[in-house]
């Protein structure tokens, strides 16, 4: 079981190490549409400040959402996602892996990117390390709440926008507690709080996540 | 060792075949005929587990397919599963990890479908018809796998490829291993036990 876990995971990496574009462009299109936010508010440090956490997050947000469509289309189109559903192997664990290397791929170079942005917003450093811990904690739950909307729209046309709908709702505890962490570190609030309610959403989505994937796989390629 | 008891599937509402009765032992040969559409890959689909059937069941050494049948069938299908990114050698390992081989002479595999010197060649590069031989190299590590469901295996493959394709299956058969495969061709495999039937609507 862990090694069919261990190679997926392997070969999902190798596979973006030859197509480098697909997870470069993610981490570009979070740090331009960051950036951007400074130009079109204005630069007022406290404004800025104020703003960082929710623009970090929103932008994470929609990053990942522009990285969930491939997750399995690429695999349902050349026929491995069938290999994948008939292999002695637990689907699970393959679904696991594949969220796992997603993560590796998107939500992690977007994390500890995140700092860095938070320089251009003026946060003071224990903010920034705020910040850090909740992208950690946080973004895994886009790739597991992620999973299972790419897999239910795996197949429809337009289903990007239809993603969009579906898992943004299921976002919305995250940005809460993520950008609510960072805004307590600001005001002088110990952010602890905020990240044990992002952590146990995380324990919750990474059963309900590729549980539900699983299934609803099974039903796209039935 | 596999059977069907009356067994029927719809695609979209539309009832494709019904009371489809197959009964392969080992050794067996079972070609499914048709027309395009008569449902032939979704009978196929059907045994591998993929697609629920509208009725009836399909049954494995006498249980209803889990996850444990999985291990002892081999499904391909029209889609020969390469990632264009990786090399023919690797997409072979990768399918036969996933499939849980214990057979690991890829070199051996590739050489049994004539295509070892392509074996560092990503599979963008590849032909239609070398495509079809690099999915099918996982046949020569499978011998260990009882059954094979192969959805027109034939397709696409020259005469040379055609005649290994039929030298894997015959000394599969003759092993005790049993086969299904849809064909428009007629199949050039000898097979004490073959049979064949046709999909009507």
């Amino acid at each position: 079981m862990v090694p069919a876990f261990a190679f997926i995971v392997r070969r999902e990496l190798r596979l973006a190490l030859r197509r480098k574009g697909d997870a470069l462009n993610v981490l570009v299109f979070f740090v331009v549409v960051a950036s951007l936010f400074p130009l079109g508010v204005g630069p007022e440090p406290n404004q800025l400040r104020a703003i960082a956490a929710g623009v970090v997050w929103i932008a994470a947000l929609l990053a990942a959402l522009l990285s969930l469509p491939r997750l399995f289309a690429a695999d349902y189109a050349d026929g491995t996602l069938e290999q994948m559903l008939v292999s002695p192997r637990p689907l699970a664990v393959i679904v696991l892996a594949k969220i796992t290397a997603h993560w590796l791929l998107t939500g992690l170079p977007l994390a500890l990117a995140a700092p860095l942005i938070g320089l251009q917003y003026d946060l003071p450093a224990n903010a920034l390390w705020v910040l850090l811990a909740s992208l950690l904690i946080g973004t895994p739950v886009l790739s597991l709440l992620g999973a299972a909307g790419a897999a239910l729209t795996l197949g429809v046309r337009g289903g990007g926008a239809l993603l969009g709908l579906l898992v943004l709702p299921l976002f919305v505890p995250v940005v809460i507690f993520g950008a609510g962490a960072v805004t307590a570190a600001l005001t002088g609030i110990n952010p602890s709080a905020h990240l044990s309610l992002l952590g146990a959403f995380l324990a919750v989505s990474s059963l309900v996540g590729p549980w539900a994937a699983c299934v609803a796989l099974r039903v796209a390629l039935d | 060792m596999l059977e069907t008891t009356a067994l029927a599937c719809e695609r979209g509402g539309w009832r494709l075949f019904s009371d489809v009765a197959i009964a392969l032992q080992a050794g067996g040969l079972l070609r499914v005929r048709g027309a395009n559409g008569s449902g032939k890959t979704t009978l196929l689909r059907t045994l591998a587990g993929l697609t629920r059937p509208a009725a009836g069941e399909v049954r494995w050494r006498g249980k209803a397919l889990d996850s444990e049948s999985h291990r002892e069938i081999l499904f391909l299908g029209h889609a020969p599963a390469l990632k264009d990114e990786l090399t023919v050698l690797e997409n072979l390992e990768f399918s036969a990890r996933l499939s849980g081989l214990g057979d690991l002479r890829f070199k051996d595999a590739l050489e049994r479908l004539g295509i070892s010197r392509l074996a560092d060649l990503p599979a963008r590069y590849l032909s239609q018809g070398q495509r079809k031989r690099a999915a099918l190299a996982r046949l020569a590590l499978s011998s260990g796998v009882p059954l094979w469901l192969l959805d027109e295996p034939f397709a696409a493959l020259d005469d040379e490829a055609i005649a290994q394709l039929s030298g894997l299956c015959a000394s599969h058969l003759e092993a005790g291993g049993m086969l299904v495969l849809t064909s428009h061709q007629d199949i050039p495999i000898a097979a004490p036990d073959a049979r064949a039937i046709e999909l009507k609507g």
